[in-house]
């Protein structure tokens, strides 16, 4: 029995004694040297990285309802770095690299669990577009190959390789896809900032920007002012709308994107599958749910709100998968707001504001960049603008220069 | 079995038709009319399950469905309720997620080690040294879960129906049938939908005063007037399990699934009612008050042995006296107040014998001797604070009912934007902020006695029927002072296991030590301890959860709250809510022809098209041979999945040159242009051919998964642009084949096309109407591979006979038809690129050699800004054609282009050429690299690096002297 599990049952304070994860409601100071928008996993990772690593502890984090609570809480957990541009592989792969550390780093078990994704092509076009993100992968170390299908019958025995009249011709196998606790990410980077002396600020919301020319001073709260030498924008779905306080615009549409949760089960899955045609990816959590995504709302829409539509289509495509689900039963469906670029990577940088950073754009592949993001955004942050050389392809101003990171198609339903 | 009560007890059974089933391998007695809970109950068999995490046994809670304690696993499927399956239902029936036996599971001894697993402990364990959580997490993965899913089984039929209606009634209890019958009388059309086979709700089993009459009489009345009235639908056994923008409703039934539009809806949903948390309330045997009325009154079942109540309200003694009055044991009832509200039911337990404990609780229940089934109850004193202080007594008891007050099923109001607010004085959650055309009536509006019950449900038909226009009587006035609601039936125990959420098996330690870590927000709350994660999405824990959480953080129960309702109501079957499935996808006319050729189809876009003909083993040969018929002879191809698009008016041709990059206002009527389409990203996103049929006419052709983009465009820009012409996609109503190779021309002459075919009259590019035999034809000779060729577009219905007769008149010649591979190794061998596979999300025109298709003097094309300022960037890549000799190390799409070890391209066709026998492909290159000659490097499968050499374009036919002929 591993030994924390003694200390729980030996004595009753632990670990009750010591400070608890996140701490109580506190006051608002009047100055900080950074304000962070948005309690998300980027949010709160960025305020840690910048404590522990820069030693900026004077950091508040402004979030308008709970910590994690936003796409943080919403998305569907999987960790991967397959991408098509050799920019997004070196950028994800910086990620998982930094997840696997991330339970012994925070001393809180993320539960990273390294399953590997499988993503199935029914066209030759799929297949073509899967050999060639096969390949870039591979030239910058990642594991990632194209597989064929009785490769995938013993991968996944369980799944119909014929499914909807779409034959699965091959797979994308990527050993290092993974999953993890979605909120334990959020609350270990609080923990360990808090720990360190940032300030997070829940049901805080940010009302307005506070400039002086073209540099921001300051924000507007709910609780009232904060003067501050920087801040950084980390709000999903509502980046574009925040921007627009501090008056810029981003290139950002904003689609719902629904996912479900079956009741638990027996474990019976343990790669996590996507099929391109069929825009449905099924993976089962450690506790014995499946987890079941698709691709994004047809239509832009700034409301997290459910649709049966969405459900009837995406169940009959994961039943196509796997006929035998069809006796299961839906226990949750739900929706996060994400924002969308037009090449399917993110913001992430300077922006036209002084001192006001910005880390957007996320769409529906945020999640498996906190860390990354985190670190990033830190060094950018401590460093007073200097932009990290990972992050430099995904700067605001690539749109108006025509330098965007195509990595539609590596994105879609697969996230 | 056991004698089941006397009539009319039992009004779900049906005592002259017996049926048995297996449970655990053991055969269990019963009637028709019972569930699989029931008949065990019955037989005294209180087991039915072993909860999440401690593997406890679990018994019914609600005899309602509400609960998780009662799945079982079917031999057809997992996680399925005992009080839901029918007892005919054919399969065996067993208990799930234990080892061993349901009766003796050794994973008990997870319940000894309880105190070594609190609430989050996989967060602070099982990490260190790294990666030993690899070896912990198979073990923790195989531990959770519940049932075992049957990956054998296959989805039965199920199949979906809409329903249309003025108003919804949701809950067919005493409110529903008030609402319902009040908005039928007054001229709506209304659909009644309850979850359960009887209607009636409540009334059908608890008894709402002493003597049972009001609740018996009310019930015939309002039965026999909904089941009679030609304005109501009933929908029995029929559950509203979510609600969607504009009261859009699946409501599930038997195998189908019911998709509701209704204009206003009214919520009967009634309330849940709640448990009392004390040490071990989760021993089988204890029950809430509504399911032993259940289990008496629809099943006849008196439960052996002595029965106890645990009241918080008023309603908790007449469950006792009905107990009593049926028969049963009834020793005692303890209520957690000083005395009732109603002082007369004292009497009323005085005059039966039963003994009545008050300002006390029960502190603790204490198995039988097996350990399975409850035995005795520690009655406790209850202190002025409500603390318990001190024992009482000890009672003996197989069966405690206890109620503790109800949430209202605000679910379907919360999923529709309500929220709930504590009242201190009541002890109660309100829904407020009801979207429009929604309404509450009874219970779940915190209405609790009969008669305003069913005014509210009358109050609510009214307010529907103004929100439809209808006249409505004015509203009744409902007052309701009942108090159902206890405000603090948490009680504490040193041992703990007092269980605030079953489904997860969370104690009260667990809630509160989630909020003293920090945890305090309840959707925190929910995440770290799970607590109404499980099957019954919190509600039996909601209420505890809510009140526990503002104690310990020193908030109202309101800004507490409870975590977002989300759909579906309760678990639903996947099969269910996906239907038949339904995946179509197109034909052409010619499917069928393709077919008995032998064709091979391929899916393209939502179309089946045929890629050659001929077995897939033999794949190359069939290609071969197709495309040196084509080279050498004639070939036919079916394009009817190519897009067509009709653009009709006096802007016609304005329209055109705005969208695409050519110019098209001097384009003459009678030819073809080439039509290229960029975003306004100045990407190449689509590629056609126009033909102007008159000045005020273009037909267009779009790529097959490109045309539904490409037309909702143009009625995108349309909608701002507002010329004056018509748009229509007609794709399907045109089919096309194209007619390739050197005797192309002889073929369709022999076929009896009615025009000149010769060079001089229909030159290459050129459009013309024709006939052949009496089809109308819209010939564009145009060609793809590079041949002589003739696309022939006629209307769908007769592209079955056309194909016949080209297959006819070409047979002279050997015509063969060839599928879309060949075709690609074709146009391959032309170096012309398909946009989707030689383009990708980036590619410009100057990339792809386009630019000369984008006319740079017109002052608009949508693009046109990004594509100036894109080709007056230095090129990163371009697309080259490259060869190498037939035995070099095949590259394959996809596969990468480098230059001094780096990525600088990829490429995106590759092929086999058997008529310049040598290997062939497009590829994204350095522009430094571009020039015939030239050497890149592509890697192959498996590292292997290939030195391929850069070709002028086209490989075949470099001065294009055949398509002309």
């Amino acid at each position: 029995m591993p030994f924390a599990l003694l200390k729980f049952g030996l004595n009753d304070d632990y670990p009750y004694e010591r400070e608890p994860d996140i701490p109580a409601p506190r006051d608002l100071k009047s100055h900080y040297d950074v304000v962070i928008i948005g309690g998300g996993g980027h949010g709160v990772a960025t305020a840690y990285y910048l404590a522990k690593y820069h030693g900026v502890t004077n950091v508040a984090i402004l979030e308008k309802a709970y910590l994690g609570g936003g796409n943080t809480a919403r998305n569907t957990a999987v960790i991967r770095s397959n991408y098509l541009t050799p920019e997004g592989v070196k950028f994800y792969s910086a990620s998982v690299k930094r997840y696997e550390q991330l339970s012994n780093e925070f001393d809180f078990n993320i539960m990273y669990s390294q399953r590997g994704q499988l993503t199935l092509a029914h066209t030759d076009a799929t297949v073509r577009a899967f050999r060639q993100r096969a390949e870039v992968n591979k030239h910058f170390g990642g594991r990632t190959e194209l597989i064929d299908r009785q490769a995938i019958a013993e991968l996944v025995p369980t799944l119909n390789l014929d499914p909807a009249d779409l034959p699965v011709l091959a797979g994308l196998w990527h050993r290092d896809g993974a999953t993890a606790r979605h909120d334990a990410v959020a609350w270990g980077y609080a923990k360990g900032a808090t720990q360190r002396g940032v300030e997070l600020h829940q049901l805080t919301e940010v009302t307005d920007i506070l400039k002086e020319g073209n540099k921001v001073t300051g924000v507007v709260t709910n609780r009232g002012r904060i003067q501050c030498n920087s801040v950084v924008q980390a709000v999903a779905g509502h980046s574009a709308l925040l921007a627009r306080k501090a008056g810029f615009e981003l290139p950002l549409v904003a689609y719902p994107l629904q996912a479900m949760v079956t009741q638990p089960v027996k474990p019976f899955l343990n790669p996590l599958v996507s099929s391109s045609a069929l825009h449905c990816y099924v993976q089962q959590t450690s506790r014995g749910e499946i987890v079941i995504g698709g691709g994004s709302d047809p239509y832009p829409l700034y409301s997290s709100r459910s649709s049966l539509e969405l459900k009837e289509s995406l169940i009959a495509h994961a039943i196509e998968m796997f006929p035998f689900m069809s006796e299961m039963r839906l226990l949750r469906q739900w929706a996060g707001i994400t924002d969308m670029t037009t090449d399917y990577s993110p913001i992430m940088g300077l922006s036209p504001v002084e001192n006001y950073y910005i880390d957007a754009g996320w769409g529906t592949w945020g999640f498996k960049a906190t860390p990354i993001c985190g670190w990033t955004m830190a060094e950018l942050v401590a460093s007073g603008g200097r932009v990290p050389e990972l992050i430099q392809p995904f700067a605001l101003e690539r749109f108006s220069h025509f330098r965007q990171v195509n990595e539609m198609g590596a994105t879609a339903a697969s996230h | 079995m056991n004698p089941r009560l006397d009539a009319p007890y039992g009004s779900l059974i049906d005592r002259n038709q017996p049926r048995s089933f297996t449970f655990e391998g053991e055969t269990v007695n019963g009637y028709l009319g019972d569930t699989v809970a029931s008949a065990l109950i019955a037989n005294n068999h209180w087991l039915l399950s072993r909860s999440f995490k401690y593997h406890r046994p679990r018994g019914p809670l609600s005899m309602a469905g509400h609960d998780a304690n009662t799945l079982v696993q079917t031999a057809s499927a997992p996680n399925r309720l005992a009080e839901e399956l029918p007892i005919d239902l054919g399969e065996a029936v067993s208990g799930q997620n234990y080892v061993g036996s349901l009766k003796r599971d050794w994973l008990r001894a997870l319940d000894w080690l309880g105190r070594f697993l609190p609430v989050g402990f996989y967060y602070r364990a099982f990490y260190k040294p790294f990666g030993v959580w690899r070896l912990w997490e198979p073990m923790i993965r195989h531990m959770a879960g519940l049932g075992v899913a049957n990956l054998e089984s296959q989805p039965p039929y199920r199949d979906k129906q809409y329903l249309f209606c003025d108003v919804a009634v949701i809950g067919a209890g005493p409110a529903g049938l008030s609402a319902a019958l009040e908005a039928a009388n007054g001229g709506a059309q209304v659909l009644l939908v309850d979850e359960n086979t009887q209607l009636g709700g409540a009334l059908t089993y608890h008894r709402f005063d002493t003597d049972v009459e009001s609740s018996t009489t009310l019930l015939s009345s309002l039965h026999q007037q909904v089941l009679g009235h030609q304005h109501i639908r009933v929908l029995s056994s029929a559950l509203c399990n979510a609600w969607f923008t504009d009261h859009y409703l699946p409501v599930l039934q038997g195998d189908r699934m019911f998709k509701v539009r209704a204009e206003t809806c009214i919520l009967a949903t009634g309330s849940t009612e709640q448990h009392v948390v004390f040490r071990n309330n989760d021993l089988p045997g204890i029950v809430l008050c509504s399911a032993l009325d259940r289990i008496i009154r629809h099943y006849a079942i008196a439960p052996e042995g002595d029965v106890a109540v645990l009241a918080g309200n008023d309603l908790a003694y007449h469950t006792a006296l009905q107990a009593h009055d049926a028969g049963l044991s009834v020793t005692a009832v303890i209520d957690l107040r000083p005395s009732p509200d109603d002082e007369t039911l004292c009497e009323a337990l005085a005059t039966r014998n039963i003994r009545l404990e008050t300002g006390a609780t029960v502190s603790e229940a204490l198995a039988d001797r097996d350990g399975l089934r409850l035995g005795n109850i520690m009655v406790s004193h209850l202190a002025a604070d409500g603390s318990v202080a001190g024992e009482r007594c000890r009672i003996a008891c197989a069966t405690l009912a206890m109620s503790a007050g109800f949430m209202p099923a605000y679910q379907l109001a919360c999923q529709a934007g309500a929220s709930l607010s504590y009242d201190d004085a009541s002890a109660h959650f309100k829904i407020s902020g009801l979207a429009e055309g929604l309404f509450l009536a009874g219970s779940v509006n915190s209405v609790h006695t009969l008669e305003a019950v069913c005014a509210d449900g009358r109050n609510a038909a009214r307010a529907a029927l103004t929100a439809l226009g209808h006249n409505a009587d004015t509203p009744e006035t409902v007052s309701c002072t009942a108090r159902v609601n206890h405000p603090w039936p948490i009680f504490k125990h040193p041992k703990g296991r007092e269980f605030v959420d079953f489904d997860e098996d969370l104690q009260i330690k667990d809630i509160v030590n989630a909020a003293r870590q920090g945890y305090r927000d309840i959707q925190l709350v929910k995440r770290f301890s799970t607590v109404g994660m499980g099957p019954s999405q919190g509600r039996h824990s909601a209420l505890p959860t809510a009140r526990l959480i503002a104690k310990a953080t020193q908030r109202s129960v309101t800004e507490t709250g409870v975590t977002t309702a989300r759909p579906p109501v309760k678990p639903e079957l996947l099969g269910l809510i996906a239907g038949r499935g339904f995946d179509p996808h197109r034909h052409t006319p010619m499917h069928e022809q393709h077919l008995a050729l032998g064709a091979h189809m391929i899916p393209a876009g939502t179309w089946r098209r045929p890629g050659f003909y001929g077995d897939p083993v033999h794949r190359e040969r069939w290609i071969r041979e197709e495309a040196l018929a084509v080279r050498n002879n004639v070939g036919i191809i079916d394009v009817s999945t190519l897009g067509g698009i009709e653009l009709r008016g006096p802007d016609a041709a304005e329209f055109m040159n705005r969208l695409y990059t050519f110019g098209f206002l001097k384009q003459p009527v009678g030819r073809t242009r080439y039509a290229v389409l960029t975003n306004e990203h100045g990407v190449v996103i689509d590629d056609g051919v126009a033909a102007r049929l008159a000045d005020d006419h273009f037909y267009v052709t779009a790529t097959t998964t490109g045309v539904d983009r490409v037309y909702r465009d143009m009625l995108k820009w349309q909608a701002q642009w507002r010329l004056s012409l018509d748009i229509s996609n007609v794709t399907a109503a045109f089919a096309a084949v194209n007619v390739a190779g050197p005797n192309a021309r002889r073929v369709l002459e022999a076929a009896g096309c009615d025009i000149d075919l010769s060079a001089e009259a229909f030159p290459y590019l050129d459009y013309q109407e024709a006939a052949i035999a009496d089809i109308p034809v819209r010939m564009l000779r145009v060609g793809f591979v590079g041949e002589l060729g003739y696309e022939l577009h006629v209307p769908s219905m007769m592209a079955h006979r056309l194909w016949e007769i080209v297959m006819a008149a070409g047979a002279p010649w050997g015509i063969r038809p060839f599928g879309v591979e060949t075709q690609r190794l074709l146009r391959l061998e032309k170096g012309h690129i398909i946009v989707g596979q030689d383009t990708d999300g980036m590619s410009h025109p100057g990339e792809v050699h386009l630019a000369w298709a984008v006319n740079r003097k017109k002052p608009f094309f949508v693009g046109c800004r990004s594509v100036d300022i894109v080709m007056q960037q230095p090129l990163s890549r371009l697309l080259i054609g490259f060869s190498l000799s037939p035995d070099a190390p095949r590259p394959k799409e996809g596969h990468l282009v480098l230059k001094d070890g780096d990525i600088v391209g990829n490429v995106t066709s590759c092929e086999y050429s058997p008529n310049l026998d040598r290997v062939i492909g497009l590829a994204y290159a350095h522009p430094d690299d571009a020039a015939p000659g030239s050497i890149i490097d592509v890697r192959t499968d498996n590292g292997v690096v290939v030195q391929a050499i850069v070709t002028t374009l086209p490989f075949y036919d470099p001065d294009n002297e055949r398509q002309t002929l």
